[in-house]
């Protein structure tokens, strides 16, 4: 993408980038890398109950040709390795990696000769997201922060270069925060609004 | 095994003495007693050779007048909390605590199994199969023969094929490894299911690091088959015979068979809240 | 030509040559050998391999001649992981193979472990495993029809499922505390009693369901071409199952009865009363329609479970062995309750001392061995532990019911077409970390 190096950088390409980012991430489709129980809530999370659909995420690639998300539920074996690094490189850019479960980001409680400890060091990943399996709340919760750190890709490497510059850091609040409903009892109104500040403040401290 | 500590325990003889009542390991040991269960026999772990002739009326599984090994012994402990040698008030440094030995059962073994043992031996004497077992051991509710190697292949075509033994299932396959300091330490145990008289044995096959190779029984149960691929890729025991034995959990080009005793449990050290944790073979171990 | 051919290299095996295509031409070397027989790999990343099984298949056309299966790549040394930790620690280890069935593995280590130690756990304890474990069995099933329906192309099939799934989980989260991997069932009992209200809960989840199985009758049993993908598919007679050491659906659907549950009762099986769906096919449609079976008997079991429940203590008495604490949710987080905190801290010196080595040492184990089996919803789960004497288990083997009967898999699919392998594997059902542990 030259075109953006030789424009100044103006009104219309930030809105291109936000254009091109909202549609990357308004249908980012996961390739199927489920191992073991992280899987299984995984799959949960697709289903009816906790839908996955309303993102546009509910068709889990089987080609990861065809996919953005590679969320790697489950622990990942010695055996396993290769095969995870063959599918990631598989997947055309923009591509994105979730390691779900403890497992997948740290190898959990299995600390041994079987267990890669930590998928980062097989593949690079943008999103941690613990648990034991974690919930499919919590897993819409990382995917949910995953959509707001492509919101703020940049578009080529001069914007890439501003952004640096600039120090922005995507902000990481809680879903339940960010997409609370707006309606308050009249009293707590200012309560809330003092939690919510104080949530964003810490967001911001682990942006940092 | 103890340094002479310049005091009058110096004579004394140390605590794991036969006859001993610092033996016992706690009132677990006493109760394990009481309900009939295997005694820990005394003296430290060595492999007692006994010959024995004859064991009494209906000892039918013996072999005929040749030696029978007993079982061997598992690992035994010595120091607790980590902490060893004397010197520590406590005396947890000097504990010796026996290796563990399973005491071969007297008849009559109690409910189904003296007559399925009387069964046993008349298949065997049928099909003229000699010496096959080395022990019996009767120990809650179950009944495991601890077998030669050599006549496995037959001992199981017999308990699969005899109208009165009838063991169509063989539910498992698996090893065991009792510590790197027990000779025989690898030994392969068959879980046998009889479905038509609706009960279980165990056959135990006690084998050397060295020399771990046992024939395979897939020709008979050919269930077998990924249960033996398995023993031999976790502790490296050889069956012979068996159609491709080859690694089945672990890649294939790994070395090493995990699940030896002598083999790491392969852990890290974890950063937690910026201290380093030891990873789990490297912490303290009660006993 | 092709040896020189930069995108079908060829080198020679023992077999013949060996051509590793990677996108050139077929024609070219296909005329050169008159073999038709192409080798395949499915897996170990694939949407129908119900999770990390590779499958190597040798085709000639549709049809497969050979077929095997790899498998270890969900190996995580969880048995000899459990040597390193205490016997209640292996609990949290041991639920985590079958993570599809995680109460019945808890439920078959503490049988053995109990067995070990020579205890009986109450009876509150006895009823309440049944409890859970059929409520356990149900989501199992229900797993397996829902992927096997996806592997096969009902994807409504495994909405509904999950939909069923979440009634399961919600009732298995409000008893136990979570979702999957319990750790509930301890050696001695429960890790603590059931919420006061269970009762309701329980009963209001049967009526549910009661409701809603019979509509994957509706939805699967009688269509046509669900009927035709399974029917015929993936046949094996009693003989081979024996031979194979397959337990569980598929040695029920070869004509014999065998249930642990009737068997070898435990925990008081013996007194429920249930049937066990039988078939005589042998093939993959009799296996879906005795999972559908197994699950109408496991809401009868639970049903009576709810009957028989008394109130009493769910640890054993013996506060050597039984599990110290009562867990609640606090401020901070989850842990002991202050009730149980303000007993150690201030009257009980001996609980106090309870606590603190169970906690960290754990209680040990009088030496032997010792093999205990439960029915999954996969075929018999059996544990061979190994004590030493210590607090930590010597050895600890599990005979997984997925991993002898994925033995099962080429016996079942050579000779077949490509598509049935799929069907068999989806009704064999395994949970590859069983298989692999």
């Amino acid at each position: 993408m030259g075109l953006e190096e030789k424009l100044p950088s103006g009104v219309l390409l930030t809105s291109v980038e936000k254009l091109v980012n909202w549609t990357r991430k308004s249908s980012l489709w996961p390739a199927t890398f489920g191992l073991a129980c992280c899987a299984i809530e995984m799959m949960t999370t697709g289903a009816p109950r906790y839908d996955l659909a309303r993102f546009g995420m509910e068709v889990f690639r089987a080609s990861p040709r065809q996919a953005d998300l590679m969320i790697v539920a489950g622990r990942v074996s010695n055996k396993m390795a290769p095969v995870l690094r063959q599918i990631y490189d598989q997947m055309p850019e923009p591509r994105w990696v979730l390691a779900m479960g403890v497992c997948a980001s740290s190898g959990g409680m299995f600390n041994n000769y079987a267990i890669v400890q930590g998928v980062d060091h097989v593949v690079p990943v943008d999103m941690y997201l613990p648990g034991c399996p974690p919930r499919p709340e919590m897993l819409m919760d990382a995917i949910l922060k995953i959509h707001a750190k492509i919101m703020d890709e940049p578009l080529g490497p001069k914007r890439a270069a501003e952004l640096a510059a600039s120090g922005h850091r995507t902000e990481m609040i809680p879903s339940s925060i960010k997409y609370a409903p707006k309606k308050k009892r009249a009293g707590s109104a200012q309560a809330a609004d003092q939690d919510t500040q104080r949530v964003r403040e810490a967001g911001r401290e682990v942006a940092r | 095994m103890t340094e002479p500590t310049g005091t009058s325990k110096d004579d004394q003889e140390p605590t794991g003495g036969p006859q001993s009542s610092a033996q016992a390991s706690g009132g677990d040991v006493a109760e394990h007693r009481a309900r009939g269960g295997e005694t820990p026999e005394g003296g430290e772990h060595e492999q007692a050779e006994e010959p024995i002739d004859a064991q009494g009326p209906g000892s039918d599984l013996t072999p005929e007048g040749g030696t029978r090994t007993v079982a061997p012994a598992a690992r035994g402990r010595s120091g607790m909390f980590g902490v060893a040698g004397s010197g520590d008030t406590s005396g947890f440094g000097g504990l010796r605590l026996p290796g563990y030995v399973p005491a071969p059962a007297e008849r009559p073994y109690g409910g189904w199994f003296d007559g399925f043992a009387d069964d046993f031996a008349q298949a065997l004497a049928e099909r003229g199969i000699r010496g096959a077992v080395q022990q019996v051991t009767v120990d809650r509710g179950e009944i495991t023969f601890y077998v030669r190697r050599e006549a496995v292949l037959e001992l199981c075509r017999t308990l699969r094929d005899d109208d009165a033994l009838r063991f169509e299932l063989c539910s498992s396959v698996s090893g065991v490894d009792y510590g790197e300091d027990v000779p025989q330490r690898l030994h392969v145990v068959y879980h046998l299911l009889s479905m038509t008289y609706r009960r279980r044995i165990r056959l135990e096959v006690a084998l050397d690091v060295d020399d771990p190779h046992v024939p395979s029984v897939v020709e008979v149960y050919p269930t077998a088959d990924w249960h033996e691929r398995e023993t031999w890729d976790m502790f490296g025991v050889i069956f012979d015979g068996h159609p491709a034995l080859t690694r089945i959990l672990m890649p294939d080009d790994w070395d090493g068979h995990p699940q030896r005793k002598d083999y790491p449990l392969g852990g890290i050290p974890v950063e937690y809240k910026g201290a380093e944790i030891p990873p789990p073979d490297e912490r303290r171990a009660y006993t | 030509m092709t040896a020189n051919d930069a995108y079908a290299p060829g080198r020679e095996t023992t077999e013949g040559t060996v051509y590793t295509v990677t996108g050139g031409d077929w024609d070219e070397f296909l005329d050169e050998q008159h073999d038709d027989r192409i080798v395949i790999n499915m897996g170990p990343q694939h949407p129908s391999t119900h999770g990390v099984l590779r499958l190597v298949l040798e085709l000639e056309g549709e049809t497969v001649t050979q077929a095997r299966s790899v498998i270890g790549y969900l190996h995580t040394g969880i048995e000899k992981n459990c040597e390193y930790r205490t016997w209640t620690q292996g609990v949290t280890f041991v639920t985590r193979m079958d993570y599809l069935a995680p109460l019945f593995n808890e439920a078959a280590y503490c049988l053995g472990v109990e067995k070990l130690l020579g205890v009986e756990v109450p009876r509150r304890a006895q009823v309440a495993r049944v409890l859970l474990m059929e409520i356990n069995r149900i989501g199992s099933h229900l797993v397996c029809l829902a992927t096997g329906g996806m592997e096969l192309g009902a994807l409504t099939g495994m909405t509904a499922g999950f939909r069923e799934r979440e009634e399961v989980l919600h009732l298995l989260e409000y008893l136990t505390g979570l979702r999957m991997n319990h750790a509930y069932i301890r050696p001695g009992g429960l890790a603590q009693d059931f919420p006061g209200d269970w009762k309701e809960k329980v009963t209001e989840f049967v009526g549910v369901m009661r409701s809603r199985l019979p509509d994957y009758d509706k939805l699967l049993t009688g269509q046509t071409i669900w009927r035709q993908r399974l029917e015929g598919v993936g046949y094996l007679p009693l003989d081979g199952c024996l031979a194979l050491g397959a337990t569980g659906p598929i040695l029920r659907s070869a004509g014999l009865p065998w249930d642990m549950r009737k068997v070898e009762p435990y925990c008081g099986y013996e007194e429920y009363e249930f049937d066990v769906p039988t078939a005589t096919e042998g093939d993959c449609y009799a296996r879906y329609r005795l999972r559908l079976a197994e699950m109408h008997e496991s809401l009868k079991i639970i049903e009576q479970a709810v009957d028989r429940m008394e109130p009493g203590p769910v640890m054993i008495a013996d506060r050597k062995i039984a599990w110290p604490a009562q867990l609640s949710v606090g401020s901070d987080g989850m842990g002991n309750t202050l009730e149980h905190v303000r007993k150690i801290m201030g009257q009980s010196m001996e609980s106090l001392i309870h606590h603190f080595k169970l906690v960290t040492e754990g209680f040990s184990v009088p030496a032997g061995q010792v093999y205990s089996a439960v029915e999954s919803p996969r075929g018999e789960l059996g544990y061979h532990l190994v004590s030493d004497g210590g607090t930590r288990p010597l050895r600890v083997h599990v005979r997984d019911p997925s991993f002898v009967n994925l033995q099962t898999m080429p016996a079942m699919s050579e000779g077949g077409m490509v598509a049935d392998v799929i069907a068999a594997v989806a009704s064999i059902d395994p949970v590859m970390g069983g298989v692999d542990r």
